[in-house]
C-alpha cells in the first residue's frame, strides 16, 4: 500500500497539468518514468533472464551459476558495474554481453559465432539481453568503477576514446558529433555528455532499458548498434572490438555513478 | 603479474603471448600507435548492410583531422577549410533560392543515409536540420548542436536576394550548405552538397527557407 500522501500528491500533478502546456518533454519522460518506476517491463526480462541463469539448457544441459563474470564463479551481484574487464581465460576484455555469450558456449554448449550472428530480439539474441537485464538489476544502486590495472583495460580505454572521436561516413559523424558537449539535443531529446562522468543514472549507467516507443528491452550492444545506425556507420559487430573499447571509455568515465540499470526509456 | 604466468601456462604459445602482454604492461603502446591500432579495430568491427557499406569508414583528410577531442593544427584546418572551398558547385544560371515550403518539409525530414533505408539517392534523403538547429519557431521540437537560424536573412538584412549587397552571404550560405567544411575545418554539420546527400534543387528550398523574405523564418 502507498501512503495516501503519494495519492493526494499524484492528484495535484494531474491537476496542474493542463496549466503547463509548455512542459519540457524531459520533464513529462521523467514523469512518466516515476509512474512507472514500480512497474518497468523491464522487470519481466529481468525475471526472465533470472530463470535462464538456473536453468538447465544447450547441448551440455548446464546452467550459468558456475559463469564468471569478473567477480569469481556465480558471483553475480556488482559484477555488472565493473564490465568491461579484462578475463584471463578468453585473453580479452568483454562486456556484459560477450561475456555471457563466452559463458553460454563454454558451460552450456551454445555456438557463441551463431549467437553473435543472431538478430537482436530473436533466438538466443534475445535470451542474451534478458540474463543482462538480469546481472545488471543485481547491481542496481551500486557505483561503476571499471578495473583498469591490466595493460589490456587500459589499451581498451585509449582505443575507446579514439572511437568515441572516429568520424566518417556519409554525415562525417561520430559519437562526439552528439555526445561531446553539455546540454545539447536532437529536437527535444537530451543528449548525455559521454567524454566524462554524465552523472547517476544517466549513459552507460542506464542501460540495459526498456523502451517505451517499441517495447523492446535493450541492451548496450543493441543501443550502440542503433547509435551507429543513425551515425549512418556501416553495421557494428555484435560484440566487436570496437562496442567494447567504446563501452569501456564510457563505463571508465562513468566511475561513480550510480546504476539505474535496467531503466526505463522513452 | 608474473604469478598469472605460475599458475596458467598451458602451452608455449600461451606464454609467449602473456609474456609479450606482460612486457607491455606498465607501459601502453604510443600515442600513434594506439591511433593505428583504433582505425584497425574501426575496419575490422564493421561490416557492410544493406546501402551502409564498410567504406564509409575511410576516412578523408578532414574526418582524419577532426578526430580527436584536440582540434587540428591552424594549417592543417586552413588546408581542409581550402580545399572544401575548392569542392563547391554553385547552383546553375546563378539560380540560388527554391520554394521554402519545399524547405521546410526537407528541414523536417530526418531521413535518409541508414542501413535501414532503401536507397541514397537525394530525393530519398531529409536534411535533418531540426535535429539540430531552430528554424521557424513555430516548430518547437528542434535540436540545439547548431545555432539558431530562427531570421537567419533578416537578421543579416537580406531583404532581395537579387540586389548585389546580398550576394554574400547568400553565396555564403550556399557554400556552408554545401560543404559547412569550408568555413570551419570541423564543422559538426553534414556537408550536403558535397557528399551527395541533397541535389541543387533541394539546396535551394533550404536556401529559401532561410533566406526568402516570405519564408516564416524571416518574419
Amino acid at each position: 500500500m502507498r501512503p495516501l500522501w503519494i495519492v493526494a500528491a499524484g492528484i495535484g500533478v494531474l491537476v496542474a497539468l493542463p496549466a503547463q502546456a509548455q512542459k519540457s518533454s524531459a520533464d513529462a519522460i521523467a514523469e512518466y518514468r516515476k509512474m512507472l518506476e514500480d512497474g518497468n517491463p523491464a522487470d519481466l526480462f529481468e525475471a526472465k533472464g533470472e530463470a535462464l541463469w538456473k536453468q538447465k539448457r544447450g547441448p551440455k544441459n548446464a546452467s550459468l551459476e558456475q559463469c564468471d563474470l569478473g567477480k569469481g564463479a556465480g558471483v553475480v551481484k556488482g559484477a555488472f558495474v565493473e564490465l568491461p574487464r579484462y578475463f584471463a581465460d578468453t585473453g580479452k576484455v568483454q562486456d556484459l554481453e560477450s561475456r555471457l555469450v563466452t559463458c553460454m558456449a563454454t558451460l552450456q554448449g551454445f555456438n557463441a559465432e551463431e549467437i553473435a550472428k543472431t538478430p537482436f530480439g530473436r533466438g538466443e539474441q534475445d535470451n542474451v539481453t534478458a540474463l543482462a537485464t538480469y546481472v545488471a538489476a543485481a547491481s542496481r544502486g551500486l557505483r561503476f568503477n571499471l578495473p583498469q590495472l591490466h595493460a589490456e583495460e587500459r589499451r581498451m580505454y585509449e582505443i575507446g576514446k579514439r572511437v568515441f572521436y572516429f568520424r566518417g561516413g556519409p554525415y562525417d559523424f561520430s559519437c562526439a558529433s552528439c555526445h561531446g558537449e553539455d546540454g545539447k539535443r536532437i529536437r527535444l531529446q537530451d543528449l548525455p555528455n559521454l567524454n566524462k562522468n554524465p552523472g547517476d543514472g544517466i549513459g552507460f549507467a542506464a542501460w540495459p532499458a526498456y523502451r517505451v516507443s517499441n517495447g523492446q528491452m535493450w541492451g548496450m550492444q543493441l543501443r550502440l548498434n542503433d547509435c551507429y545506425r543513425q551515425q549512418r556507420f556501416p553495421y557494428p559487430g555484435f560484440g566487436s572490438e570496437a562496442t567494447i573499447a567504446v563501452s569501456t571509455y564510457m563505463g571508465v568515465n562513468a566511475k561513480g555513478a550510480e546504476s539505474i540499470a535496467p531503466s526505463i526509456k522513452r | 603479474m608474473t604469478v598469472m604466468l605460475i599458475h596458467h601456462p598451458t602451452k608455449i604459445a600461451a606464454v609467449i603471448t602473456l609474456a609479450a602482454a606482460i612486457s607491455s604492461c606498465s607501459t601502453l603502446p604510443s600515442s600513434g600507435e594506439l591511433d593505428q591500432q583504433a582505425v584497425a579495430t574501426m575496419k575490422a568491427s564493421f561490416r557492410d548492410q544493406g546501402i551502409a557499406k564498410v567504406d564509409r569508414l575511410n576516412q578523408d583528410l578532414g574526418q582524419r583531422a577532426c578526430s580527436s577531442a584536440m582540434a587540428p593544427s591552424d594549417e592543417v584546418a586552413k588546408r581542409i577549410e581550402s580545399e572544401s572551398v575548392a569542392t563547391i558547385k554553385w547552383p546553375a544560371g546563378g539560380r540560388y533560392l527554391g520554394d521554402w515550403r519545399e524547405g521546410e518539409k526537407l528541414a523536417q525530414n530526418g531521413r535518409g543515409m541508414t542501413w535501414t533505408d532503401a536507397s541514397a539517392a537525394p530525393k530519398d534523403n531529409g536534411a535533418n536540420c531540426y535535429n539540430c538547429h531552430q528554424i521557424d519557431k513555430k516548430e518547437i521540437s528542434f535540436g540545439t548542436i547548431g545555432p539558431s537560424l530562427w531570421n537567419y536573412g533578416k537578421l543579416r538584412g537580406v531583404k532581395d536576394v537579387t540586389d548585389a549587397a546580398a550576394a554574400p552571404i547568400v553565396q555564403y550560405t550556399w557554400g556552408k550548405l554545401y560543404n559547412s567544411k569550408a568555413y570551419a575545418a570541423c564543422s559538426n554539420m553534414p556537408r550536403f552538397g558535397h557528399m551527395g546527400l541533397l541535389d541543387e534543387d533541394q539546396l535551394r528550398h533550404l536556401m529559401a527557407l532561410l533566406l526568402d523574405p516570405k519564408s516564416p523564418v524571416n518574419q
